[in-house]
C-alpha cells in the first residue's frame, strides 16, 4: 500500500476529510449488476478508487467430492488481488491476508444465502480485486451479494458493507487509504439491513466503549446507504432501459 | 464426518435447552469463563514463555528476541510479530501440511488484539535506525484443544511478553552485538486481554467449550487494554448479531477482561 505521509491533514477545521469529504458521506460508489457471460451471476463495483469485479458459479456439483454436505449447500469464496492492484505489486499467490479475508466474506454471506435449499451443491464466489484503495473487503461483500442476487440463488437479504472508523478523534464513515494507513480506528461492518443483522465486523484501532458503540452505529447507518445502491444496480438491470 | 455431525447436533440441542433454563453445560454462568492458569517461564531457553490452560484447552507460548533488519519505511521502530499454530497431536481432526483457513484467522486474530493495543513499545527496541532493530516473535503453539483457542492463544502470548527479558545489544563493526549483563524486563504499554464470545441460538456465552464451540451459530472476538479501550474485534461464524448484542458483547468484554487482567498482572509480578 502506499506510503505515510505525516503532513497530510486528515480532518480540517471545517470538517472535510483529506479527499475532501464530510465525515458522514461514503466515497462515490458505483454498483453494476451482470456483465460476465459464463458466470452465472456477477457484478462489479467501484467504490472510490477501488475497482473490483465479482462472479459466481452454481449451485453447481462439488469438486473435490468429500467436500459436499448432504444436509446444505456449500459457499465457498476466493477473495483474490491482482499483482497490479496495489503500489508494490503483490506476489500473485494468496497470502495469508486474503485467506482470512476469504473466510471473513464467506461468514458474512452464509446467513444470507439460502443454503439448505441445495444439499450436496457448491456455490463459488470469485472476487477479484482490480485495483484496491483501502475498504476492499467492504467493497468485495457489497458487489458479492449483488453477484449472488444477480445469479438468481434465493436469499433472505443483501449484505451491504462499508467501513466505519475514527480520524483524527471524530468517528467517520468510509475509512479510505490514508485514513486507515494514518487515521486511528478502522471497522469494517457488514450488515443486513431487511434483516438488521451485522454479519461481518471487524476493528483494529482503540475506541473507547462509547466510540465503539457510535463506531458500529455509524457503520450501519452508512451500509443501509449502500444497501439502496445495491438494489438499484438490481433494479437497473432487470427493470431499467438497459441493453445488457 | 456424518456421524460426528449427527453427534453434535444432538450435543446442541441439549445445550440449547439449558440455555433456556439459564444453565451450560459444565455449570458455569454465561459471563463466566473457564478457570485461568497461567505458568510461566515454562521454556527457560525461551526469552519468555508461559503455559496457559483455559479449562482443558492447553498452550503454550515461547517468545524469542534477537536483533532483526528493520522494515524499509519504519527504520525508527523494532518488530512485533506473534503466530498461532495448532499441532496434530491437539485433536484428532488437525492435519499437517501447510494451515488451513481457521488456523490462519486464528493466528491473525491473535497477533491483531495484541499489536493494536500498542502493548509491545516496538519504539523503544531500535539498536541503530534504519540498520538494525529488536525482533520479538511471539509462537504460539496450541497442545489440547477444548474450545476458544483465541483467548487461550492470546492470553498465553500477552502471559510470555510480560515476563519477557530483553538482552541490551550494541553495534560492534556494523554488527549487533549482545552487552553481558544487559538484561532487561521487555518495554510494555498495556495488557490486551481478548475475551470470545458465542453465540447459541439467542444466547451469548462467554468463552465457549469444545462442544460450545461446534455447536454456536457465530462467534465474536472483543480484545480491550488496560485503559478499557476496545482495540481490536472479530466476528465469525455463519450467523449474525444485532446491533444490541454488539453492543452488549462489548461491555461483557471489558467487565471479563478486567478480572483477567489482573491474573495476567499478578503472573507478571510473580516473575519479578
Amino acid at each position: 500500500m502506499g506510503g505515510r505521509d505525516a503532513t497530510m491533514v486528515l480532518l480540517d477545521e471545517n470538517g472535510i476529510r483529506c479527499d475532501g469529504r464530510k465525515i458522514d458521506e461514503p466515497r462515490k460508489i458505483m454498483i453494476k449488476a451482470g456483465g460476465l457471460k459464463n458466470a452465472d451471476g456477477s457484478a462489479y463495483i467501484e467504490f472510490g478508487d477501488n475497482k473490483i469485479l465479482v462472479g459466481v458459479f452454481g449451485p453447481r456439483d462439488v469438486h473435490p467430492k468429500h467436500m459436499s454436505n448432504t444436509d446444505t449447500g456449500i459457499l465457498r469464496v476466493r477473495y483474490h488481488m491482482e499483482p497490479f492492484s496495489v503500489g508494490e505489486r503483490k506476489r500473485p499467490a494468496p497470502s495469508r491476508r486474503e485467506i482470512e479475508i476469504s473466510k471473513v466474506i464467506k461468514e458474512a454471506l452464509e446467513p444470507a444465502v439460502m443454503l439448505e435449499k441445495f444439499p450436496r451443491t457448491a456455490v463459488d464466489v470469485f472476487i477479484e480485486v482490480l485495483q484496491a484503495d483501502g475498504g476492499t473487503r467492504c467493497a468485495a461483500l457489497t458487489a458479492a451479494s449483488v453477484a449472488l442476487a444477480d445469479a438468481g440463488i434465493p436469499m433472505r437479504d443483501m449484505v451491504a458493507a462499508i467501513a466505519s472508523g475514527k480520524v483524527a478523534d471524530t468517528i467517520i464513515l468510509d475509512v479510505n487509504n490514508e485514513e486507515d494507513q494514518a487515521g486511528q480506528a478502522d471497522m469494517p461492518v457488514g450488515y443486513m439491513p431487511s434483516l438488521k443483522k451485522i454479519t461481518l465486523l471487524q476493528l483494529d484501532g482503540v475506541l473507547t466503549p462509547e466510540e465503539y458503540k457510535k463506531c458500529v452505529d455509524v457503520g450501519v447507518k452508512g451500509c443501509e446507504i449502500v444497501y439502496e445502491l445495491q438494489k438499484k444496480a438490481l433494479h437497473d438491470k432487470y427493470f431499467g432501459n438497459r441493453k445488457d | 464426518m456424518t456421524s460426528v455431525s449427527v453427534i453434535d447436533q444432538l450435543k446442541k440441542a441439549q445445550i440449547l435447552e439449558l440455555l433456556e433454563q439459564g444453565k451450560r453445560v459444565d455449570g458455569r454462568a454465561l459471563d463466566e469463563p473457564r478457570k485461568i492458569c497461567i505458568e510461566i517461564n515454562a521454556i527457560p531457553k525461551a526469552n519468555g514463555s508461559a503455559r496457559v490452560y483455559l479449562g482443558d484447552t492447553q498452550v503454550l507460548c515461547g517468545v524469542k528476541i534477537q536483533p532483526d533488519k528493520p522494515f524499509p519505511d519504519v527504520g525508527d521502530k523494532g518488530m512485533f510479530m506473534c503466530t498461532a499454530e495448532l499441532l496434530p497431536l491437539s485433536h484428532p481432526t488437525v492435519e499437517t501440511g501447510p494451515p488451513q483457513a481457521p488456523v490462519i484467522e486464528l493466528a491473525r486474530v491473535v497477533d491483531r488484539g495484541i499489536r493494536e493495543s500498542h502493548m509491545v513499545d516496538v519504539s523503544d527496541l531500535v539498536i541503530e535506525k534504519d540498520k538494525s532493530v529488536v525482533g520479538v516473535f511471539a509462537d504460539v503453539v496450541a497442545i489440547d484443544y477444548d474450545g476458544n483457542l483465541f483467548d487461550a492463544c492470546s492470553y498465553a502470548a500477552t502471559a510470555a511478553l510480560l515476563t519477557s527479558k530483553t538482552p541490551t545489544w550494541e553495534m560492534v563493526d556494523d554488527q549487533p552485538s549482545v552487552v553481558e549483563g544487559g538484561d532487561k524486563p521487555l518495554p510494555v504499554n498495556t495488557i490486551p486481554v481478548s475475551v470470545t464470545m458465542g453465540k447459541i441460538g439467542n444466547y451469548i456465552v462467554v468463552d465457549p467449550n469444545g462442544d460450545e464451540w461446534e455447536s454456536m451459530d457465530s462467534r465474536i472476538t472483543i480484545t480491550t487494554d488496560s485503559d478499557g479501550n476496545i482495540v481490536a474485534l472479530q466476528k465469525g461464524g455463519s450467523d449474525g448479531f444485532t446491533q444490541d448484542e454488539i453492543n452488549q458483547c462489548g461491555e461483557l468484554s471489558v467487565k471479563v477482561g478486567t478480572k483477567i487482567r489482573e491474573q495476567l498482572k499478578s503472573s507478571q509480578q510473580e516473575s519479578q
